[in-house]
């Protein structure tokens, strides 16, 4: 313990397991520590990383765990994981079109199989099988399409018939008038996980290397000599750093602002909502994308339903209530039985929507400045892939996983093309 | 829900009714351009938290392209204007400025 830099914390003797809670049963709980530390910041890091969302926090701890690199902060505007983290529909899936696409979604799939291990934190991964319905000509052909890329990709994706849909999902109608199920492409190993806990995991984690995780400080500027970040200004103060990461999803447009260039990037309103809790009728993700809903139930027994994003920018993190309206008659349409379900909650979050709906993991025009953001409507699936990528661009100067995803492939021409695959209706 | 009127043909027209169109006043590069230009006219974009002057399209109506000034962090709608001019009237950013003393202006 005594070797902890300041603000760290000793993950080996607060090792969450069985025992622990028996344990701690034995004294009421009432010793239970915090998971993280709030410490105040420090003059200098060696990087910094704005934006503690699941990107933020995952980017941070692979700095740490796979390059050494642990004098870091973590600096939150608001709280930790109070933004996309804590507003997605928690899917999970890597069933993308393209190599680029499809190696960075399977990372981050693959490292949410182990995630719980690795950071002696429940996250609650369920890969409870994922189906992407067909309900057009064109969809099931895209699909299928897509089916045999995610083979040659080495990812585990297949066509299943109406049939089958109907088997996996009892409550689905497909003989619908408008849009019959005709087929769906099923990746059995997608799934849900817990979003918050993803966020706090890392944040345990980060903050157990001596990381400093600082929420509730606002960066209001970017400092740079001769092309090169110094450090940034914040609530708090005036931080210096060698590298900086901004992973700041909705706001990088913002951030970009400050420091002096532009990205190629809009931020919408996406929205989500969830019905009151019912007796468990679905356990499988299923996603319904010409008609812009997708549903899954969480383990609280509420049906899970994300919608499609406005078309005008917005930072409110309120949608139009029309897209909800056709979100929710798309679903009854195709689950009769949801139609006398009471919605209990409906949210926003501020997606950030790059012209391929392919993400930047990037260098950028600043040096010592890194941008991982652009994820747009699929980014919490993707979070340790992206934190992965991103603390090995970060850490090394360069990132197989990330090398396809440069801001500066719209200048080259060469998108990643993922407007299919993205699910959600722009 | 967002309202617009639109200026050709003076209908208040709520979102369902219009057409979304992106940044308003890009300056188009044609052959002969540079990366940098090109780059900049098809992809990058300002995208500001606050002041926004934006293109939309009358699609369930007069069907023409207008221009609107909005505030992304409020939805607050400042105005719309004819989609035939190079930059946002003299009066309406004036009227910005004077709700939004710390908007550094157009540009």
């Amino acid at each position: 313990m005594d070797t902890l830099p300041e603000g760290g914390f000793d993950m080996a003797m607060k090792r969450y397991s069985a025992f622990a809670v028996a344990r701690h049963a034995m004294s009421y709980h009432l010793g239970w520590e915090r998971a993280w530390g709030s410490p105040a910041p420090k003059k200098k890091y060696d990087a910094i990383i704005i934006g503690a969302g699941g990107h933020g926090l995952a980017s941070a701890y692979y700095l740490g765990k796979n390059y050494g690199i642990t004098n870091v902060a973590i600096i939150e505007k608001g709280w930790l994981g109070g933004g996309n983290t804590g507003r997605n529909t928690t899917i999970i899936r890597s069933n993308y079109l393209q190599d680029p696409s499809a190696a960075i979604y399977e990372k981050a799939r693959s490292l949410y199989e182990t995630m719980s291990q690795d950071l002696n934190y429940n996250v609650m991964f369920s890969p409870r099988g994922l189906l992407m319905l067909g309900q057009t000509e064109h969809e099931v052909r895209g699909y299928k399409r897509t089916v045999y890329a995610n083979n040659l990709q080495g990812v585990a994706t297949e066509w299943i018939s109406p049939q089958r849909v109907k088997e996996l999902v009892p409550i689905i109608n497909i003989e619908g008038p408008r849009y019959p199920v005709l087929g769906a492409l099923y990746q059995a190993r997608g799934g849900t996980a817990r979003h918050d806990a993803v966020a706090w995991g890392y944040a345990r984690a980060c903050s157990a290397m001596g990381m400093d995780v600082i929420q509730q400080c606002e960066v209001t500027g970017v400092r740079t000599e001769g092309g090169k970040v110094v450090g940034i200004d914040t609530s708090k103060g005036a931080i210096d750093c060698d590298k900086l990461g901004m992973v700041v999803a909705g706001h990088s447009s913002v951030l970009a602002e400050m420091a002096g260039f532009r990205l190629p990037i809009e931020s919408l309103a996406l929205q989500a909502l969830v019905s009151e809790p019912i007796k468990p009728c679905m356990d499988v993700v299923v996603m319904a994308n010409t008609v812009h809903g997708y549903m899954s139930q969480s383990d609280k027994g509420e049906m899970v339903i994300g919608g499609g994003t406005d078309g005008f920018n917005n930072y409110t993190q309120r949608g139009s209530f029309h897209h909800i309206e056709e979100t929710v008659r798309a679903l009854v349409e195709t689950f009769p039985m949801i139609s006398r379900l009471k919605m209990l909650r409906q949210w926003g979050g501020i997606v950030d929507m790059t012209g391929d709906r392919s993400p930047l993991i990037s260098k950028t025009p600043v040096s010592g400045i890194f941008v991982n953001c652009g994820w747009g409507t699929g980014g919490f699936k993707s979070i340790p892939g992206s934190g992965w990528a991103m603390a090995e661009l970060m850490a090394r100067g360069h990132s197989p996983l990330a090398e396809e995803f440069s801001m500066y492939r719209f200048r080259e021409g060469k998108f990643i093309d993922e407007s299919v695959a993205a699910g959600v209706a722009h | 829900m967002l309202t617009l009127e639109c200026p050709y043909c003076g209908v208040k027209a709520e979102e369902t009714e219009l057409q979304a169109g992106g940044e308003a006043h890009l300056k188009r590069f044609g052959p002969g351009s540079s990366d940098d230009e090109f780059e900049g006219y098809l992809f990058l974009r300002k995208n500001p938290k606050g002041v926004h002057f934006e293109r939309w399209r009358h699609a369930y109506g007069c069907g023409k392209w207008f221009l609107a000034a909005r505030c992304t962090a409020t939805l607050e709608v400042f105005g719309t204007y004819s989609a035939q001019t190079k930059e946002p009237p003299a009066d309406l950013q004036a009227k910005i400025k004077a709700k939004r003393p710390d908007w550094e202006g157009y540009k």
